[in-house]
């Protein structure tokens, strides 16, 4: 088998996908396989983020907002909460839906906003939606506030229900393997959907107002809707994955969609390289496992290194965490994985120069 | 008015804010036309473009083209309408392949003749063409406003407005551009060309305007005002 044929990578690929969560259940045990599952929520949040941040160039800081917008609705629809047991195929593109509307209702009274000013209100945005959630429970209880959702339906067709073991093809498959390939469908869907508007003349519109917006104007861009379309497109993505996150806690509360998380989100995307589908899935894979590594590792090494727990490894992981974010942002500004754009953008260029020389002097030869 | 005239501007006025830019200006641009708007700093020549492109909003005034007022028409409407505009400081798409920058020239267009134009613009800049899958902000100066040209071009325009374009450029590489500017008036495309540097200006061009203060001061053929005394101490600088 050549390696080098696409379509035989594309094979290996897969098929390594297809494996992985027996791979992880055996080398590092069962909880790793729900790490997997949320790094696969994750990257599905920091592509529809991409879409907004790296596409089209808007600084988003509430982008989480569309995550509980989505994770709420698949939680109110689909819990003893209002006795509600709707069907998921009816809640997940009710909850997409939802945050695409949220997602415009943001978008356009930001506008005319760039860079700082557009950071500030969206950052407002996302903390509005959290602060309704933890609120609405008066007068009219409909979030339960602080307390949350709990015993929310888990993800399921019909009776099969992917919130219990199943036996399939002889071999018997946990409910966490069971999401692990449902978000992995999922997640496969939007990066999908993500290189296919990469590439489309929408796409190239997103980046043209990023690169210069009165120039992208001036080309006959309606520059206004397609902003919204970009806010809209990453809303949606954000709130599927909600929804997904949701069926899989089986409880939601207002802590989930802090700002902290809409922080996490964008470093998966810068650090793991802006505009670059690879570059955001690395980044969102890194940015779930290094965490969790710290925790799981922190304790036992300093046990192994001092003979006791000199610092409480839940602090420490939050120190490393930054340390290893300054580190790639000194030595990959363009972050981990950078679009070839962004690559050749950042690398030092002596050739401009002679080019300039050559395009003025040609003239004259 | 003449019957072919594409452009005629009557008594615009534009403010920023308190400030008045443009107190009211006048000017036509018939088809085929190469006309020359010329003015010192701050005179309002950008101000007058970006106007006429739909990137700002005139406060009042009458906007003729191609028998249509332009009159609440927003500014990507006015680009299919066959308006393009080279920016100020080129505006290119830097982190865009030049290949990318000319396809979002033809973003309003959804004819099957793209891809034979950019090889026409290829023709046109042969520099272009060797540099087709760089990024367009790696580009020397003189390339970038190559790639903004044939960028605006690529929208197939009646009417082209061009911003400065010998701004921050080397001698040889100006009369380059020029040279371009008056090939693509040879093929029939009116151009609204606004400079600091008056003499090449008014060299290429038909009719001139001069902008001091957001008023139009003086306007003739481009002959004329290139021998006026007016304008040869005000702008020639002899």
């Amino acid at each position: 088998m050549k390696l080098h044929r696409p379509a035989n990578r594309h094979l290996l690929v897969a098929l390594v996908l297809l494996v992985l969560p027996f791979i992880i259940d055996s080398l590092f045990g069962h909880g790793w396989v729900r790490i997997a599952d949320f790094a696969l929520l994750y990257i599905m949040l920091a592509l529809g983020l991409n879409i907004v941040v790296g596409y089209a160039g808007l600084l988003d800081l509430g982008y989480i907002a569309f995550f509980a917008v989505g994770a709420y609705t698949y939680a109110l629809l689909g819990s003893p909460q209002f006795g509600l047991h709707w069907p998921v195929w009816v809640v997940l593109p009710l909850g997409a839906l939802l945050a695409c509307i949220f997602g415009v209702l943001l978008g356009a009274p930001t506008l005319r906003l760039r860079g700082d000013y557009l950071a500030i209100v969206t950052l407002g945005f996302g903390e509005i939606i959290r602060i309704f959630m933890n609120n609405l429970n008066a007068p009219v209880n409909i979030t339960n506030g602080p307390q949350g959702i709990s015993m929310i339906d888990p993800l399921h067709v019909g009776d099969f229900s992917i919130g219990q073991r199943h036996e399939l093809f002889g071999l018997d498959i946990s409910s966490l393997h069971l999401h692990y390939y449902l978000f992995l469908g999922f997640t496969l869907l939007v990066v999908l959907v993500s290189r296919r508007l990469e590439n489309s003349r929408i796409g190239r519109a997103w980046m043209a107002i990023r690169e210069d917006e009165v120039a992208a104007s001036a080309m006959g861009i309606n520059t206004r809707n397609v902003k919204l379309l970009a806010f809209a497109m990453g809303a949606t993505f954000g709130g599927i994955s909600g929804g997904l996150f949701a069926g899989f806690q089986g409880f939601v509360s207002p802590e989930s969609f802090s700002l902290m998380e809409s922080i996490m989100v964008l470093c998966m995307v810068v650090l793991g390289g802006m505009g670059n589908i690879g570059g955001v899935v690395l980044g969102g894979v890194l940015l779930v496992i290094l965490p969790e590594a710290f925790r799981h590792g922190a304790g036992p090494l300093q046990q192994a290194l001092f003979g006791a727990v000199v610092v409480d490894p839940e602090s420490l992981r939050m120190l490393l965490f930054g340390l290893a974010l300054i580190l790639v942002m000194l030595w990959r500004p363009a972050g981990l994985w950078p679009s070839a754009q962004r690559r050749r953008e950042l690398a030092p260029d002596e050739t401009v120069a002679q080019q300039e020389q050559e395009t003025v002097y040609d003239h004259s030869r | 008015m003449a019957e072919n005239t594409l452009l005629e501007v009557r008594d615009l006025k534009v403010s920023y804010g308190g400030i008045q830019a443009l107190k009211g200006i006048s000017l036509t641009v018939g088809q085929g036309e190469l006309v020359a708007l010329i003015g010192s700093n701050g005179a309002g020549k950008t101000t007058t473009l970006k106007a006429l492109s739909g990137l700002l909003h005139s406060t009042a005034g009458k906007l003729h083209y191609d028998g249509k007022s332009l009159h609440h028409m927003p500014a990507h409407q006015r680009v299919s309408a066959g308006l393009a505009l080279v920016p100020e400081g080129r505006g290119i798409f830097a982190r865009l392949s030049v290949a990318e920058n000319l396809q979002m020239g033809a973003y309003t267009r959804n004819d099957s003749q793209v891809t034979e134009d950019i090889e026409r613009m290829y023709a046109l800049f042969p520099r272009l063409a060797e540099r087709r899958a760089q990024l367009a902000g790696t580009l020397s100066g003189g390339e970038q406003q190559m790639v903004a040209m044939a960028r605006a071009l690529m929208s197939r325009p009646k009417l082209l407005m061009l911003d400065e374009p010998s701004m921050g450029l080397a001698p040889l590489m100006v009369a380059k551009i020029f040279e371009t500017i008056r090939a693509v008036a040879a093929q029939g495309v009116s151009i609204l060309l606004v400079e600091q540097n008056a003499k090449l200006a008014l060299e290429a061009a038909q009719r001139g305007y001069v902008l001091e203060g957001g008023q139009i001061t003086l306007e003739d053929s481009a002959a004329n005002l290139l021998g006026s005394d007016a304008v040869r101490k005000a702008y020639l600088g002899a």
